[in-house]
């Protein structure tokens, strides 16, 4: 498994020219970027007539994700603490305005501006110690407190994030609750390692219903127990059918979130002139 | 740096500032980039804005001349609110300084960007 990003450098060290260029040129970089924040957004759950609506970028970056912002009609400030994506951003002439900041100081805005914020991949560098003063419970503490504040009752926050650890979910919600939040997480094809995304929804007015995942619609709470099957003794081989052992491999193909073609009364049929 | 942004930024991350707002704005280039004009956002945004803050702004950067001295209400014409889209999000500080109204604290703005990280021993 790759490094993870936080273990190497600071952020503002880490995002240096070189992996900036990549948020401009790296069509799989963007294609991920732009697929997530849309995600980010129907997440965000904003009224639909409405245009012009007014939303925080925390982590913008390049601005991949305010891209999706004013595709949509709404403006936008984004806030980065690395000078080299902002410099990229800049260049991509992107339509929000931008700030350098560190999302752990605080949000520097005053009570109520905000109609909503997204953040693509940028929560957990909350979690790192990169200097010496660094707390990350009083960063986490006081990033939630000044966020809570900045937006306008009833609006949301959609975090997509990469969690080290079930403790570090523990301490970002935890805190995030501390602020005044409620909501919680949303795993989109949580059966798939490469597909899996995180996202931690919060609301700033009062308990609203959690949206629904994506690739969990079969998925059952608790225990299933089935009957278990005759262990066939003539031919071990022959234990599921060639047609059983294609539709599984189907529904797990779509709990992945991966393409699968319809199950149909030809799915796994013999074909004629293949007499068995 | 738009001078809506620069109505919404404060610099209460400082460790002992109140309110930190309106940062005052030292302007050396700006620069003005025509953005499509929305009524509806304009109007949206009204309420939000802190007006004698937007005004003093404006003025800094020479665009104020056109503003009303109040927050207009729903019912002004379309000339007024294009002058306000004008001074809020079509004007743009390049080059300058941010400087908190409190501690007298100076954030660059280059490039456009306006510089708010902080110290070790500002938060």
């Amino acid at each position: 498994m790759a490094r993870r990003p936080e273990y190497q450098a600071p952020p503002e060290i880490f995002y240096n020219e070189s992996e900036a260029k990549k948020y401009s040129q790296n069509s799989r970089i963007i294609g991920i970027q732009s697929e997530m924040s849309e995600r980010a957004l129907e997440l965000l759950a904003l009224p639909e007539d409405a245009e012009g609506l007014f939303l925080l970028d925390i982590g913008c970056g390049s601005g991949l994700s305010g891209e999706s912002i004013s595709e949509q009609g709404h403006h936008w400030i984004g806030m980065d603490i690395s000078a080299a994506m902002l410099e990229v951003a800049i260049d991509r002439e992107v339509r929000g305005d931008l700030i350098m900041a560190d999302m752990g100081d605080g949000v520097p805005f005053r009570a109520g501006t905000f109609d909503g914020a997204i953040s693509i991949s940028a929560l957990q560098w909350l979690c790192n110690v990169d200097k010496s003063y660094h707390h990350p419970v009083k960063r986490l503490a006081k990033f939630f407190s000044g966020l809570y504040a900045a937006l306008s009752r009833g609006s949301r926050a959609v975090f997509q994030f990469y969690p080290e650890s079930g403790d570090q979910v523990d301490l970002i919600t935890q805190q995030a609750m501390k602020a005044g939040f409620t909501g919680g997480l949303v795993i989109d094809y949580p059966n798939s390692a490469k597909a899996k995304k995180m996202f931690l929804v919060l609301f700033t007015g009062g308990q609203q219903r959690l949206p629904s995942a994506l690739g969990t619609e079969n998925e059952v709470n608790h225990a299933q127990f089935t009957k278990r099957e005759k262990v066939r003794t003539r031919n071990s081989k022959n234990v599921k059918s060639r047609v059983e052992w294609i539709k599984e491999k189907k529904e797990r193909r779509r709990k992945q979130g991966k393409e699968a073609k319809p199950d149909t009364k030809y799915t796994g049929r013999r074909r004629a002139g293949h007499g068995f | 740096m738009k001078l809506l942004t620069h109505n919404m930024l404060t610099s209460k991350a400082i460790k002992g500032v109140q309110t930190g707002f309106p940062l005052n704005i030292v302007v050396k280039k700006t620069k003005t980039v025509e953005t499509e004009f929305s009524s509806e956002f304009i109007q949206r945004m009204l309420p939000k804005l802190d007006w004698p803050a937007f005004l003093k702004a404006a003025q800094t950067l020479g665009v104020g001349s056109q503003l009303p001295d109040s927050p207009p209400t729903e019912t002004t014409d379309e000339t007024v609110l294009r002058s306000i889209h004008h001074a809020l999000v079509e004007v743009e500080v390049i080059e300058g300084e941010l400087i908190c109204p409190e501690t007298e604290r100076k954030f660059p703005i280059s490039n456009g960007i306006p510089n708010m990280l902080l110290n070790e021993d500002e938060i």
